[in-house]
């Protein structure tokens, strides 16, 4: 998994040292298509395991929880800054 | 919105290829996947490393305003951490994964299916990354259908914490038009960083078993 973070580094780097070549700024295009083609390799070892595929309202349950806990604690989180950093200084 | 359904559109063709079987054993056994990873990770680092809007943006940050992505970041880790006590299935580790995708779905349930294959096996990682990408996806929804709720309880700042990785595209209009058009560049800014962190909380994440 260490290989996975060293690429990207080694991706950051050598977008750095090339970061004037124009086609470098057109670089979205190819990553949403990796993405893609990742998402219907994933969809396949999902569809054609059976065990998960029995198992989606339990995976779905779960990700609704936790999906309600991240937003939850994001707007509690921003609530408490927004009242005691933002506000005031608005009102200077 | 129309980005969301092309990528579910993808994951759901995959899975009716899938599971109707119709594949051939040798694409099921080869799995050239991580190889894919590779090449959207090294894609991913040129995207970093060429970024011209990076550098004014990190030239431009004032501390305060850091304080947004990190709201958003101490927020969904620490009630993800929470919500693991319920979920016992998963250890808080595998629950701060998921929550680090921070609605990028796409990249998150990727990043978790190959991170955490070595660990918990091919058959856990699939569920966990099939987790990833609802969760992900659900929380996006929350972010565009809850912004006018989150900025009357919780004020201005809300909707863009709950929108995590997706404030600068896909739920920046619903966010400038119920916390203000001022929040333009806030919302931008909090995008663009919160979606630099992912791969990093993602892996950093996933490296514990």
């Amino acid at each position: 998994m260490f290989i996975v973070i060293g690429i990207m580094f080694g991706g950051i780097a050598v977008g750095y040292v090339l970061r004037k070549v124009e086609i470098l700024q057109k670089v979205g295009k190819p990553i949403s298509l990796t993405i893609y083609l990742l998402l219907f390799l994933l969809g396949i070892t999902v569809g054609s395991n059976p065990d998960i595929m029995n198992n989606l309202t339990t995976l779905g349950w779960q990700a609704f929880l936790l999906a309600a806990a991240g937003t939850l604690g994001s707007v509690v989180v921003a609530g408490l800054v927004y009242r005691y950093f933002f506000k005031e200084r608005r009102a200077e | 919105m129309k980005g969301s359904l092309v990528v579910v559109g993808f994951f759901v063709l995959g899975c009716l290829l899938g599971w109707s079987g119709a594949l051939p054993d040798v694409i099921l056994e080869n799995d050239i996947t991580v190889y894919v990873l590779y090449l959207l990770m090294f894609l991913v680092g040129l995207s970093i490393g060429s970024d011209k809007k990076l550098k004014q943006i990190l030239s431009s940050i004032r501390p305060r305003l850091l304080l947004v992505p990190l709201s958003t970041i101490v927020g969904t880790l620490s009630f993800s951490a929470l919500v693991s006590l319920f979920i016992t299935q998963w250890s808080v580790f595998d629950c701060l994964a998921v929550g680090s995708g921070f609605a990028y779905y796409s990249l998150s349930s990727i990043l978790i299916t190959e991170m955490k294959t070595a660990s918990l096996g091919v058959q856990m990682a699939t569920e966990l990354g099939t987790i990833a990408l609802m969760a992900n996806i659900i929380r996006e929804i929350f972010a565009l259908l809850g912004a006018p709720l989150f900025v009357r309880y919780f004020g201005r700042l809300a909707p863009i914490c709950a929108g995590g990785a997706t404030t600068m595209d896909t739920t920046l209009p619903i966010i400038t038009r119920y916390a203000g058009k001022d929040m333009v560049f806030v919302s931008i800014f909090h995008g663009i960083l919160v979606d630099f962190t992912v791969p990093f909380f993602v892996s950093f994440f996933c490296s514990f078993s």
